[in-house]
């Protein structure tokens, strides 16, 4: 299956589309803003329902111990998104109203912002006494050397609102898309698909 | 008429002050440490998991000539918790248990204390947790009394009772060996 549709990549010469163009995502960007969607969207949705589970769920533990893991992994996944948006070409923005280009734009980087003080915030839960972070039962996060008074309460605050922020900026982002494709029908949510082709 | 009420209203006050006095005899040693708040749980009913407030004060008045007359005052910093692990910390100061935002403090006021002997007795009062309160009776053991090498005078006493954690609106679900929670009280009073 996979070797079916690297094939059919490599046939139709997508592959050299991996890196951004003025006018169109790469697949790198791409495969990163799916991935990270579909795992900010879910690790929001695993947060809200294991603070609910009760102390005799046989999941109590393990949905926590998931939760930061895949956190864990989201932070190094987002260090890298953020560098190769850096050192990319942005594709130039489809919308014709440079006002509402530039509030996207805010956005955009509003929502990094975020995701770097969710998972920041998370890390300072964890570790405010001094314990690791374990990862996938595979190796561990080191805590910081220093603790501030009251750090599990604050940053688990900050944590929590800061998804719930989040998450009402990934509404906007989405409703957005659909507006350029239904309504402005232009190309932004299909080349966060497929890269364009030069014509 | 007025000017009547006026006396009598300020005469009250100066006897209530006066009490108020008295009842402080001793204050607790929390500048130095020498008492403690401390609190235990069964774990599944398989071991014990201890904890403390750090951070509470009080006074006592208490008197070896005259014990009965006893009194004491605890206010304790409900965020203050610490169970040596930071998550469970933070999921005990939250909603599912002592929410302490909404009730940073516990106390307790005793109503009456009786020895039976010399170094033991019972004491009675209000205790106020998770906004509710209820009367508590408990044994207490007096440990010692005099002199302190530095010029002071000082005396200490511990008591030990067991609350039902969902008397206090706690209604979490630990089990059935977690339904109740162990408070120690070790007190080290100096006189004032």
């Amino acid at each position: 299956m996979t070797i079916c549709y690297i094939l059919y990549i490599l046939k139709h010469r997508i592959l050299i589309t991996l890196k951004n163009t003025p006018l169109s995502y790469g697949f790198v960007a791409i495969t990163l803003h799916w991935l990270m969607a579909l795992t900010v969207i879910g690790l929001f949705g695993l947060g809200l329902y294991m603070v609910e589970l009760t102390y005799y769920d046989s999941w109590y533990k393990g949905s926590l111990d998931l939760h930061k893991s895949i956190g864990i992994t989201l932070a190094a996944v987002l260090v890298f998104r953020i560098l190769w948006r850096v050192l990319s070409v942005n594709p130039k923005p489809l919308g014709t109203n440079s006002k509402i280009n530039q509030l996207a734009h805010t956005a955009h980087v509003v929502m990094y912002i975020l995701l770097a003080v969710i998972v920041v915030a998370g890390y300072l839960i964890s570790t405010a006494d001094g314990r690791p972070i374990e990862v996938f039962m595979l190796f561990n996060v080191s805590a910081l050397d220093f603790v501030f008074d009251d750090q599990a309460d604050i940053a688990g605050k900050v944590h929590y609102y800061g998804a719930c922020i989040l998450i009402g900026f990934v509404i906007l982002h989405a409703l957005g898309a659909l507006k350029h494709h239904f309504i402005d029908k232009d190309k932004t949510l299909t080349r966060m698909i497929t890269p364009l082709k030069e014509d | 008429m007025k000017k009547l009420l006026i006396n009598t209203a300020v005469s009250a006050a100066l006897v209530l002050s006066a009490s108020a006095a008295n009842a402080a005899e001793y204050i607790i040693d929390t500048k130095g440490a020498h008492a403690f708040v401390n609190f235990k749980i069964k774990h599944l009913g398989y071991s014990w998991l201890h904890g403390r407030f750090n951070t509470f004060d009080g006074e006592f008045n208490y008197d070896a000539e005259k014990p009965n007359a006893s009194q004491i005052m605890v206010n304790i910093d409900t965020t203050s918790l610490d169970s040596n692990h930071a998550e469970r910390d933070k999921h005990l100061r939250g909603k599912d248990f002592l929410n302490v935002d909404k009730y940073p403090t516990a106390t307790f006021k005793s109503t009456n204390i009786t020895f039976n002997d010399a170094n033991s007795g019972k004491v009675t009062g209000d205790f106020t947790l998770h906004g509710v309160t209820k009367s508590i009776t408990f044994e207490i053991d007096k440990i010692g009394e005099g002199q302190d090498p530095w010029g002071g005078y000082r005396v200490g006493f511990e008591g030990e009772t067991s609350l039902k954690l969902s008397d206090y609106g706690i209604n979490y679900n630990l089990g059935p060996a977690s339904t109740h929670v162990d408070i120690g009280l070790f007190i080290e009073g100096i006189r004032k």
